[in-house]
Order: structure tokens, then sequence, then C-alpha cells
């Protein structure tokens, strides 16, 4: 049986919970043991976030540790950069190119790297970047990066588009499927 | 059925299975949820009180009536229960009673790192640890029997990774247990001295019965592997990590039951293996315990006190391998939580800071008033202690301070424990000027109603208390309401009622931006003709305001048009949708 580690990192208020949850349902129902931690509180007020699914036949840790992860799904560009350390050797860092300015970058103390997608490039890892945000306003609504990132993650599972769909089902209201399901197709395309 | 549940999921549906009929909590992270997921099930009376102490002796007098009854709340929130805690425990209980504690390692959402396990040492109680979500569910009804069986209250304690981490649980179909009925029994019940003395030596025999129980206890459980150089005695996430780093490759001794420990047990396992280690998150708690036994031990030689543990952490110090990954050159700027965009306590806190006043602050969403560029706190400690300290801050200054100070506490945070505070300003007349911030929910821990919002934990209407009235009921004769969107207004009342020699307090009233019902205007746009970027509206610290090309910018994802940035630009260079 197959396990992997899937790390999906954005800024508080992204929507990163409800991709958890979805690929939460989906492993759970291919017979994977799982296990997905959140982050409550604080840091949901605009901070950075973190959530780490793991799978497989037993799960132990419910974190993801340094060079360990096989995907970072990323909602924000200084997000993906801020957690290359964790992926693992091999592993595939899918981001949203979007940028949100974090404090010290508009207070002015800091600056926000130049492109970050090349520096991880020029580090040798491997990135799948994608405007999400563009793709999610298309399908319908900006909120729906979450699932647009989803789509993309799902090039590199061989699950098929109906256990997607299913876990979707499960993890949305109906009156928002139709804009998801449009947005998880324009991420996989 | 399999089913993938949050760690405070699983413990709701604990109470759920184990026939819990009344649940009283008071709002934390991260213990909120078993609160709020225990409010779904129609079987569970369940109700947001207060404060902890007040849950506590709600669920207390439900176990006095004969009912399983649960209070939750987060590791600070026992300090504030502590004191019907170690008493409950002399009166044993009728009903069986849960008490559930969240610690929050890593304080990611909290003001210190207290390890809850002394409590349960202290107060001479039972304290069960789950290490996952399974447990946690499971561990609720053992409590309960533990509870009934042994006539005393039960701890059981969360942290983080297990309250907000899901893991599979096989759900179980609900027990009722029949309510007892209320016997009168005031040599139980009434502790006072003469009763009291009676008591402790039943508390003391109790933890005796509760030692040899834990010996055979199922939550204790040894894992023996082939190989017995190396044992290790866990409880909670850190055997999850030893479990990762090893798996079945060493033996390990994992304590479901925390307090008290079993002796034998753990005599035993230590004389089975050449090496014996503790992996324990933060106080060196059954390290003491092993030593107390005079079982030579590693621990916090090994393991920091401080923060949470991992799978690298625990396979470092025993020596193991971990990957690596790749870190990039540049500095990453930092992104610590901030108000949201549209949140009302910005424009409060911009003014308290334009004044240049000391600012004794509070816990809640408005602690972020202290971080850059807002700067504008200069204290917080606990629930309440802004409204007290003022009191202590201006007296001992000699009317020094009273003219440059306010203390500021959200709506929630005054019903937990600023009310008794005010009372004391008002009582021994210390000339303070306490403000306000209602925001009509309590916001951090992630929008739950108290008692100034109007709706109870289901939803449904209940009384709602009238600050105003209130605060003139404690004894402040002065009472003003400002809107935090309105700063000239806020100006001009705050530094009114710093100027006059008597006690006030300012409601700063204007619901949290992330309400479902609070309507948004539309994103404001910036008037590239008339900004001049003398980044005047970048004081207000707005997620949604940045500086491009040296200009402003407005993020329209974020905007909520609450105006504030605009009243701040002297170029009128910031336009609503006309």
């Amino acid at each position: 049986m197959k396990s992997g580690n899937i790390m999906i990192v954005g800024v508080g208020g992204q929507g990163s919970l409800l991709a958890s949850k979805l690929l939460g349902k989906l492993l759970l129902e291919q017979g994977y043991d799982v296990k997905v931690s959140e982050v409550h509180g604080m840091s949901q007020r605009g901070g950075s976030v973190v959530t780490y699914v793991r799978y497989g036949e037993r799960v132990y840790s419910p974190v993801i540790d340094r060079g360990e992860a096989d995907f970072i799904v990323s909602f924000e560009l200084l997000e993906a950069a801020r957690w290359t350390e964790y992926l693992r050797t091999g592993g595939c860092l899918i981001t949203n190119t979007q940028r949100i300015m974090p404090m010290p970058v508009i207070t002015g103390a800091m600056s926000y790297p130049e492109d970050p997608v090349q520096s991880m490039l020029a580090a040798g890892i491997r990135v799948d970047a994608l405007d999400a945000l563009s793709l999610a306003e298309q399908a319908g609504s900006p909120k729906a990066v979450n699932l647009v990132l989803l789509g993309r993650l799902s090039r590199y599972f061989d699950f098929g588009m109906d256990n997607w769909m299913s876990a979707l089902e499960k993890s949305v209201p109906e009156r928002f499927l139709e804009m998801n399901r449009k947005a998880f197709a324009l991420g996989a395309k | 059925m399999k089913q993938l549940l949050l760690g405070n999921e699983a413990f709701a549906r604990g109470l759920y299975e184990a026939g819990c009929s009344f649940v009283s909590s008071y709002p934390g992270t991260p213990s909120t949820e078993i609160t709020e997921f225990a409010a779904k099930y129609p079987e569970l009376y369940a109700e947001w009180a207060p404060n902890e102490k007040v849950a506590m002796e709600a669920a207390f007098g439900a176990s006095l009536a004969g009912k399983r009854s649960f209070c939750g709340m987060k590791h600070v929130g026992l300090n504030v229960a502590a004191d019907p805690l170690f008493t409950i425990s002399y009166t044993g209980v009728n009903g069986g009673m849960v008490i559930g504690v969240a610690d929050d390692a890593g304080m990611h959402s909290s003001q210190n790192e207290q390890d809850s396990r002394h409590y349960a040492k202290a107060a001479k109680l039972p304290m069960l640890e789950p290490s996952d979500s399974m447990e946690a569910k499971d561990f609720v009804s053992l409590a309960y029997e533990i509870s009934e069986r042994f006539d005393t209250p039960v701890l059981i304690k969360m942290c983080t990774r297990i309250a907000h981490s899901q893991s599979i649980v096989t759900l179980g179909e609900r027990k009722y247990s029949p309510a007892k009925s209320y016997v009168k029994n005031p040599a139980k019940y009434i502790m006072m001295p003469a009763n009291a003395r009676q008591r402790h030596p039943v508390v003391e025999n109790r933890l005796a019965a509760l030692q040899s129980f834990a010996e055979t206890a199922y939550c204790n459980r040894t894992e023996w592997a082939e190989d017995r150089s190396l044992g290790i005695i866990t409880s909670s996430t850190a055997y999850q990590y030893v479990k990762e780093i090893f798996g079945d490759k060493v033996s390990v001794l994992k304590l479901g039951m925390i307090w008290p420990l079993p002796k034998k047990l753990i005599s035993d396992f230590a004389s089975k293996v050449e090496r014996l280690v503790v992996v324990e998150e933060l106080d060196g708690f059954i390290e003491s315990f092993c030593n107390s036994l005079g079982i030579p031990v590693e621990g916090k030689s090994l393991f920091p006190e401080i923060g949470e543990l991992s799978q690298s952490a625990v396979a470092k110090a025993l020596g193991v391998n971990t990957p690596l990954g790749i870190r990039l050159p540049e500095a990453i700027p930092p992104r610590p939580p901030v108000m949201c965009a549209g949140c009302p306590h910005r424009g409060l806190y911009y003014v308290l800071q334009k004044l240049k006043l000391t600012v004794l602050g509070d816990i809640g969403c408005y602690t972020l008033g202290a971080v850059a560029p807002l700067n504008a706190v200069d204290s917080v400690i606990c629930m309440g202690a802004s409204v007290s300290g003022i009191h202590g801050f201006n007296l001992a200054n000699e009317g020094a301070s009273d003219k440059n100070t306010v203390a500021v506490i959200g709506d929630s945070t005054f019903m937990h424990s600023g009310m008794t505070g005010l009372v004391n300003i008002a009582y021994n007349n210390s000339n303070s000027t306490v403000i306000i911030l209602d925001n009509s929910i309590t916001g951090m821990t992630g929008h739950q109603h108290n008692p100034t919002t109007g709706y109870n934990l289901k939803g449904d209407p209940a009384a709602k208390v009238d600050l105003e009235a209130l605060c003139k009921a404690l004894g402040i004769e002065r009472v003003r309401v400002v809107d935090p969107y309105d700063l000239k207004q806020c100006e001009s009342v705050i530094r009114e009622e710093l100027s006059v020699d008597a006690p006030s307090v300012v409601i700063s009233r204007r619901p949290c931006a992330l309400l479902k019902y609070v309507k948004h205007a539309p994103a404001l746009r910036v008037d590239p003709d008339r900004c001049v970027g003398c980044k005047m509206c970048m004081k207000i610290g707005c997620p949604a305001i940045s500086i491009a090309a040296g200009k402003a910018k407005v993020d329209n994802t974020l905007c909520t048009g609450c105006g504030i940035c605009q009243q701040l630009c002297k170029f009128s260079a910031l336009e609503g949708e006309k």
C-alpha cells in the first residue's frame, strides 16, 4: 500500500481547511489510514497557516516534518517559499502565483521576494505554478482557489474523477457544487 | 461505521455515546469544538457559560442532580476553574463528571504554555490522556466509568495536535446511563471544615485505589518489541512521534492514564529494558515520578521543556537520522496574524496610538492591536486583567496616569471576568477609563455567542445583557457609546472621558466584519492622480492596503469598504463606489 504526505499552506482565511477535509474524505474512501492536522485560533487571522494530510497503511504522527512532504500545495507564493524545507527530495510543490503582502512588507520593514518561483527552480525544487485566482474567478468565485489547486494536485494521482467528485459532494453545500466542480476541472486541465 | 473525525469532534461523540446529558463550557483554543460538536446532538443539553468557573460549577450541579455532566476549557481556563476543581475533588460526584482541558504546547493561540497535568496531581484527581481521535472518543466512556466507580470528577487532557487533528474513529451507539436521584448528604456535599476534614482521607484513599486501578487499566499498555535495549515511556501525541520513528522496533509503555501513575507497571517495564527514556511534551512529569521511585531514566536531558515535540525531535534526541529539505537562500518575511480588513478594532486602536495612551490590553482578537504598525498595547496577561490592572496602575501613579491610560477588553472577555474589575474601579474609586470593544461575538475562538449577543450556543434567542445598564449598575456613572469606524467621534469621546475626574466606560460598538449578517461596502479604489504616496493610510495596518510603485494600492478581494483609511487621507485619493 502506498503512503504519502501532503502539506497545504496558505494565509489564514484562504480556505485551506476545506481542501484538507476533502482530501481526508477521498483518502479514507480509498481505504487508507488518514490523519489530517489543522490550525485553528489566532493564526487564522491572516497569519501563515499549514495543514498536514498523511495517509498510508498505518499513520502515526499527525504532522509532517522537514524533508517529508511528497507534495506541498500552496495558496500563496510567499508561503510556498517559506515551506520548501518540508518538501522531500523529488517532491513537488504546487503553488498559486497570487501574492498577498504580509504585514512586515506592508509596513516596509521587509520586502517581498522578487521572483520566488525562479528561486525555487534555481534551488532545484520541482515547481508547478499556476494562477489559481484567475481560474477561480473564471469558475465563478475567487474563493474557489482551493478547488483549482486540488484539481491541479489530482493530475499527480491515479484516483478516478468520480472519487474526487464524490469527496467534493461530501465537503461543500449543494448550492456551491457546480462552481466548485468547474474550478476543479479548470485546475486539472 | 468509520469516520474521519477531529479529536474534539470525537470527544463530543464520546460524550454522546457515554450518555452525558449536560455540557457547560467556555470557548478557548484548542478546546472549543468539543462543546460546539456536543451541541449538535439533540440529546445533549449544551451551553456556553460566562467563564470556566461557572461552567465547572454548573456541571457539578448537574452531577449532583444525578446526570452525567461535562465541562470543557483550555489550559488557562482551568486556572479560572481551579477553585471548584480542588473542592469537587473532596465532595466527589453523584452522576459521573468529566472535565476536558486542552493544552497548547507551542502556544499556537495562547498566552502561556502551562502543563495541565500538574493540576491532576495537585487536586488529587485522575487524568486520562488520549493520543488520537479514537482514544479521545473511547476515553470519555472510560472516564465516566472511573468517575462513578471511584466517586470522583475525571480530567481528560487534550493538546493542540490531538484536538485539531482528524483521524479514523469507529462510531458506537449511545448508552443511556440511568440518572441517579439526588439524596441529601451534608457530610459529603457541604465542605465546611468539620466535613472537609472527614473528606480529605477519603480523597487519599481514593487516590491509592485509583493507582491500583491504573496498574491494569486498558488505557495503559506495554508494546513489547524483540529488542529490549531501549524502552520508551510516553503518552499523548509524543507516543505518535515515537511510533513514527521506531514503529514496532522499540518497546513502549504507552500511558493513557497520566495520573495517578501505575508504580508497578512502570517498575516492571523499567526492569526489563536496558535503557529507559521518557518522551513527553512540556514538563518532565512522568520523569519526576520515575525519579521518585528511584528508577534511573532519561527525559528532559534529551528533550526540551519548551514548545511542541515532533518526529524529528524524537529522532534527533535518540540518534536517528532524519531527512533534510531545501531552504531558500533569501529572507522570507514572516506572516504574523493581523486584524482582518474591516475589523472594527482597527479604528479604535488608531485613535489610542494617535493619542499616545498607555493601553492595558486583554485576551481576544484585539490583542493584535499590540503588533506593528499600531503597537498600541502595553500589557496582556489573562482574561479580565486589563480592567483590574488599570485600577492598580492609576492608584499607584497617584493621579499621574489617569489622563493618558485606558484599559481595553472585548465583550465576551468583559462578561468572563471584566465585570468584577469594574466593580473594584467603582467601589474603590480610581479615575480609570475602560473601553469595551463590543463586536457582538466571541471572535478569536471562531464566533461563539455570549451573554451580550442575544443568542445561546444552540443559536436560539436568549436574554441579552445590556452593557450600558450593566456598567451603570456596577457603579460607573459615565458610560458612552462610540462607532469605531468614526475616528473623529472616537477621539473626541475618549479625550473627554480621560479629562473628567470620574471613572468611565466607553463602549466601542460594531459587529465583527467576519459575521455573516454584516454587509460590506464595495472595495475602495485609489485615484492615482490624487495619491501622493504619503503612506498615511498605511498607519492603520490594514492587510488590504499596500504600496506599489509609490502609490497606495487596495486589494479588492480583502477590502470591506470600512472607510477608516479614507478618513486618514488628506488628498481624498481613496474613493468609494458611487
